[in-house]
This record gives structure tokens, C-alpha cells and sequence, in this order.
């Protein structure tokens, strides 16, 4: 058993600089959480929008070695995650369908050298938008399913092989029906690559039907948090209830939302190579507090 | 005589209305701005329209390549926009300003370029 003060040591253990406890932005009382005692606590790790096979230096300079050094970063860790998880964007557009699988056969190459062997994937609209997710599902199965670890239930959800940005109708159907299964009280976690809130619809930063998932978490309010990726930057979003977190990406960083009229990828700064780029640690548990960490990349 | 006039008066007292029926929604398309739109990968053409407050707009919105999406979030408007053939929107600027509009239906790797304005002016 681990209390909150073990978990918070555990992390310092972890080699973590930065140990934030996001009990606030959880909707827990840190001191109360601190001292309650949490059984099964786990760490995982989320990395996202590794866009394998973008190319253009003005932007990452690096980008052939940048997936490689987010794995070396993360098997680097002190203490190894319990599973990882990609939320999307595993790889760059192209309209090429060979291309699409070389490139996706590559990733999966790569992170195929991550010590931890319980690696989970979804795909991001790059991966899945041009085809149905047919190429991705090839090398990658299913993009939508479930699964459960030490009693926090996870749901990955795909909102992006269709090209219009919607879970649809038949999935819609599945998450309810998963849902049916779930104690209403127990912790549930959300994987999606794009979000499931209105944060930039003008920037497409959406999900056409989100807000259908949504009024189907309501019954598990202050049990749900969701991650998700697509936006390549940290943002925290909390609405009925429901926390929302985006991921830094791993490939170039993108502009706060709606600060510019094009959402472009941001230039690299020399003086600061990776900057805006990296991953987080998610130190989870049955008392639905969830500390994140994030880990910038720093390319060594 | 007279017994022609009448049918004749009833007659063109019919051809009267009947123009009048057809020539009412013709007089209020006039009142409306129509604008063509195209789509391809990955631009619109036209990308800045321009349009007056109050005015109706009809946009027509054809895609010459493969399934794209008009949206304009600010003025709640949206559509797919299929190929081969064409496809109407039809709306009152009620506000003025400048409004984003996006291709909202993942077509390509220049797909997130594909972004135009609506003008709306006073």
C-alpha cells in the first residue's frame, strides 16, 4: 500500500525534477488526497503526435532521431512505467498508401526498442484520416477498445478515422455499452487524439460529435479524466465535471489556440533545440488523483 | 362579343397571377448574394468573401477533386462538400466582422492550409 507522501517520494525516486501533484486540477484536495491511503497507485507514461516521417528542418532539424530520443528518454527512466500509451498522430500525412505503411512499419520499428513491452496505440488523423484507419489497423489493430488495470478502467476512443472528425454512430453505440459495464463511482480514464471539447473549432480543434460521448460520461462525473493529444502542447480544460488534458507532441509544437490565424507548426530555436517537444508521466491510482509530470525533450 | 371578352379577361386575370406566383421568389433571389465557391487540395477559391449585413448569401460550394468541408464556426455554418456536384448554404450575416472559415474534413497533407475568411460588412 502507498499513501499519497509514498507516491510523492516514489516520483523523486523516479528521477523527476518537477513533481507536480495536480490534485487541484483534478478536483481532489491535495492534503486530503496526501493522506489517503491509495492501493494499486501505477505510473504510465503518454506520448503523442510523434508525426514519424515529417520533414521540414526550419521546423526540427532532427526530426530522423527525434522518436528515437523520446524512446532513450523514456527507457532512461529510474523506474520503468506500468504501460505507455500513444495517443496518435504515430506518423506524418501522405497521400501515398505505401508510404503510409512504410512509415507506420518504421514507428513501430523504433518504439519496438522501448524496454516496457505493454505499449498501447491509437491513431491520429495523419495515421488514419486518409483511409479509414485501413493502413493503421494492418499493423495496429483495432483503434478503439478497452482495458483495465489495477481497477482504473481505460477507454480508447477514435475520433479520427473518419475523415470528418467524428467517433460515430456505431462506436458511440460500443462506448455505451462499455460504459454499462462500469461501476459509475470507479476511476475512468479517456484516450482520444483529438478533443472531445469545443477548444478551437475554428482551428478544427475539435470533435463533431464529442459532445454526444460526453453526455454519456456525465453519469461518472468527477471520476473521469480524459487525454488526448493532437494540439502538441499542455493545456488543462475541466467542464460537468470532466478533466481534460492535452500532451506536448514529439515532433514540433503548435501555437496556443486561436493565438494566430494559422495554426502552424512553431520554428526550432536553435538556442533551445526540442523545446516544446516531450512526454508525461501519469502516476495513477484508485483514488482518482492523477499527478502528472511532464518530461521535456531534451535530445541527449 | 361580350361573351368572348370575359373568358378573355379571365384568361389574362389568370396569366397575371400566374406570373406574379413565379415572379416572387424570382424578385427575392435577386435580394440574395449568391457566391461560387470551389474546393480542391488545398485551397477554396474564392479564400476572402465578402458580404453585407442583412444581405441574404447563398454560397455554392463545389469540390473538383474529393470530399472537403466548409466550416465557419463564428457564423455557425457548415457543410460537406462532395464532389460532382453542387452544394447550396444559404445564411443572413447578422454581424459584422471577419469570420475563419476551414476545410473540416480530413483531405491530405496540405489539408490544414486550406482556410479562408468571411467578411462581413456594414
Amino acid at each position: 500500500m502507498k499513501t499519497g507522501i509514498e507516491r510523492r517520494e516514489f516520483l523523486k525516486l523516479a528521477g523527476i525534477g518537477s513533481v507536480v501533484f495536480a490534485s487541484g486540477l483534478m478536483g481532489m484536495n491535495g492534503l486530503g488526497h496526501a493522506a489517503t491511503p491509495a492501493q494499486d497507485d501505477f505510473f504510465f507514461v503518454q506520448m503523442s503526435d510523434t508525426h514519424w516521417g515529417f520533414n521540414n528542418p526550419a521546423v526540427n532539424p532532427e526530426a530522423g532521431t527525434t522518436l528515437q530520443k523520446a524512446v532513450a528518454a523514456v527507457n532512461a527512466l529510474a523506474r520503468q512505467p506500468d504501460f505507455i500509451i500513444f495517443t496518435g498522430d504515430l506518423t506524418h500525412t501522405t497521400d501515398d498508401e505505401q508510404v503510409r505503411r512504410k512509415r507506420l512499419g518504421e514507428f513501430r520499428e523504433i518504439v519496438g526498442a522501448l524496454k516496457v513491452k505493454n505499449v498501447r496505440f491509437m491513431p491520429g488523423e495523419h495515421d488514419a484520416g486518409l483511409d479509414n484507419g485501413k493502413a493503421y489497423q494492418e499493423l495496429f489493430g483495432e483503434t478503439h477498445y478497452a482495458f483495465e488495470h489495477k481497477g482504473v478502467h481505460f477507454i480508447v476512443l477514435d475520433n479520427v478515422s473518419n475523415p470528418g472528425s467524428t467517433i460515430g454512430d456505431a462506436q458511440l453505440q460500443w462506448f455505451a455499452a462499455e460504459l454499462g459495464k462500469i461501476d459509475k463511482k470507479a476511476p475512468l480514464v479517456i484516450f482520444t487524439h483529438r478533443p472531445l471539447f469545443d477548444l478551437a473549432p475554428d482551428w478544427d480543434w475539435h470533435t463533431r460529435d464529442g459532445a454526444k460521448a460526453l453526455e454519456m460520461l456525465k453519469p461518472f462525473t468527477n471520476n473521469v479524466t480524459v487525454f488526448y493529444g493532437h494540439i502538441h502542447q499542455v493545456n488543462h480544460h475541466e467542464a460537468d465535471g470532466i478533466k481534460h488534458n492535452s500532451a506536448m507532441g514529439l515532433m514540433y509544437p503548435l501555437p496556443a489556440p486561436g493565438s494566430v490565424p494559422i495554426k502552424a507548426p512553431l520554428p526550432w530555436t536553435p538556442s533551445q533545440p526540442f523545446k516544446g517537444l516531450g512526454f508525461r508521466g501519469v502516476d495513477a491510482g484508485k483514488d482518482r488523483a492523477y499527478a502528472l509530470t511532464e518530461y521535456p525533450l531534451k535530445g541527449e | 362579343m361580350r361573351g368572348i371578352t370575359i373568358p378573355l379577361l379571365v384568361a389574362l386575370l389568370f396569366a397575371v397571377c400566374t406570373v406574379a406566383m413565379t415572379a416572387s421568389p424570382a424578385l427575392a433571389q435577386q435580394d440574395e448574394q449568391v457566391v461560387t465557391v470551389t474546393a480542391k487540395q488545398y485551397e477554396f477559391s474564392p479564400q476572402t468573401i465578402t458580404v453585407k449585413k442583412g444581405t441574404p448569401v447563398v454560397l455554392e460550394l463545389t469540390s473538383l477533386d474529393r470530399l472537403h468541408g466548409f466550416s465557419c464556426p463564428a457564423l455557425k455554418l457548415r457543410s460537406d462538400i462532395p464532389p460532382g456536384k453542387t452544394t447550396t448554404v444559404r445564411f443572413v450575416p447578422d454581424k459584422v466582422g471577419t469570420f475563419p472559415f476551414h476545410c473540416d474534413n480530413f483531405c491530405g497533407s496540405g489539408h490544414e492550409h486550406m482556410i479562408g475568411t468571411i467578411t462581413v460588412t456594414e
